[in-house]
């Protein structure tokens, strides 16, 4: 092998720098999303583990109910009635009234951007943390 | 390729079953489209699909106004330039449509015109003086044969099948704006610009208004087509349109017939109904073929 030393030296200082983000990280994993669930209402829509996993396709048949068949209650799993909107009943005063405590945690931890509030109004939350930060 | 006496058999059966559909359907008095729209709650059947196996959606709230086909009677001379000016204004709260001062990048849903801009076809050079002075309300005319749902390529904008009202939905805007090349009445406005002020946006905000003036109401993102949605989100509440409402108002205070009237066109006792068979009203370049639903007594 012509040139051994330095491919195998080239080879191996390549896989550190491939692997960096790995050992680099390593021990210091980010904070845990800190999810802070309503104290008021108890119950969601659907049970909590159904809301975990599929809020997404849940939030989807909302929107697309009310905004193309006018069809604007749901009948939760408890039987109680709501109005399938994000603003009014998922982000009111008495549920997730702090975007920034709820839906940006887990947001934030996993990657996720949602252009819902491109256009929807998340609730106003007096700054607690960053007060350069405006909603 | 042959055909035998089987298959011959077998397409001539099928033929008659497909011919036999259309006078079947007449006969049942639906048709076989419209027996399919019930049966999905309108939704599509992809759509259907999809939500097979989740929560059906309640239906609409007891209290919401409905009516087969919404209509809207503009009766111009009991307007003036002041009431013209609460409905947009009205309007514009409600729906969150941002002031913007740069009239390339401004928004509306209802504006005044003028009578030449309002009727090309019926302008001449001996119209009244006074005709030309009135303040004209135009909006979104919800025609029954809207062509901006029919150029639109991902069905953002369409006609609800229960009461004819021309919709957006702005989930689905690419912001190709076929819409408002396809709109003969300029009703249509494209979001420039970020209309209301968020995070990261700073640099443009160029417009009047600091904070989207209702909570309840979503905004816009910059890239989606916008137009007057006869206040869909307040008849299922069982509100009038804003504009309808606040014009209404003003006249009574002012002792005048309302100025903006709204009902259903195919009920025959409604109040648009009335005024259609007591007025002769004209509609926007009907030679268009659109159908408009907004009339104006002139």
């Amino acid at each position: 092998m012509y040139d051994g030393g330095k491919i195998i030296a080239g080879i191996i200082i390549g896989l550190l720098l491939l692997t960096f983000p790995i050992w680099y990280g390593l021990g210091r994993a980010a904070p845990k999303p800190d999810v802070k669930v309503p104290v008021k209402e108890k119950e969601c829509v659907e049970p909590k583990a159904y809301m975990k996993n599929y809020h997404m396709q849940l939030l989807d048949l909302w929107r697309d109910s009310t905004v193309r068949v006018a069809k604007r209650s749901f009948i939760a799993f408890n039987g109680k009635k709501y109005e399938m909107s994000l603003q009014k009943t998922c982000m009111s005063a008495d549920c997730h009234a702090r975007k920034t405590e709820f839906c940006d945690q887990c947001h934030n931890y996993t990657g996720v951007v949602p252009y819902c509030w491109d256009c929807h109004i998340p609730p106003k939350e007096e700054p607690k943390r960053k007060p350069e930060e405006k909603h | 390729m042959a055909v035998n006496r089987r298959k011959f058999l077998k397409i001539g059966g099928a033929s008659i079953l497909a011919f036999g559909a259309k006078p079947a359907a007449d006969a049942l008095g639906i048709s076989p489209t419209e027996w399919l729209d019930e049966k999905l709650g309108g939704f599509t059947i992809p759509e259907t699909l999809l939500h097979l196996f989740r929560k059906p959606a309640g239906s609409v709230a007891g209290e919401a106004l409905t009516a087969k086909r919404w209509a809207m009677v503009v009766n111009v001379r009991a307007l003036d330039e002041e009431i013209a000016e609460a409905c947009k204004e009205a309007c514009h709260r409600v729906h969150n449509v941002p002031e913007i001062d740069n009239p390339k990048h401004e928004i509306k849903w209802i504006w005044q015109e003028e009578y030449e801009h309002v009727f090309p076809g019926q302008q001449h050079e001996h119209v009244d003086e006074a005709l030309k002075k009135l303040p004209f309300l135009v909006m979104c005319n919800h025609c029954f044969n809207p062509p901006c749902c029919r150029v639109c390529p991902t069905k953002a904008t369409f006609k609800r099948k229960k009461d004819g009202i021309v919709l957006m939905d702005m989930h689905r805007c690419i912001g190709c704006r076929f819409c408002m090349a396809a709109c003969p009445f300029g009703a249509r406005s494209f979001n420039w610009i970020i209309p209301w002020p968020r995070a990261g946006a700073e640099e443009e905000r160029r417009f009047k208004g600091k904070e989207p003036p209702t909570p309840d109401y979503p905004t816009r993102a910059k890239g989606v087509v916008e137009k007057c949605n006869f206040c869909a989100e307040r008849l299922a509440k069982g509100q009038i349109p804003a504009c309808v409402e606040v014009s209404q108002e003003l006249c009574k205070k002012k002792g005048r017939e309302p100025a903006l009237v709204f009902g259903d066109l195919e009920d025959p006792d409604s109040e648009v109904r009335q005024l259609l068979r007591l007025h002769y009203t004209i509609r926007r370049k009907p030679e268009l073929g659109s159908h408009p639903n907004v009339y104006y007594i002139v």
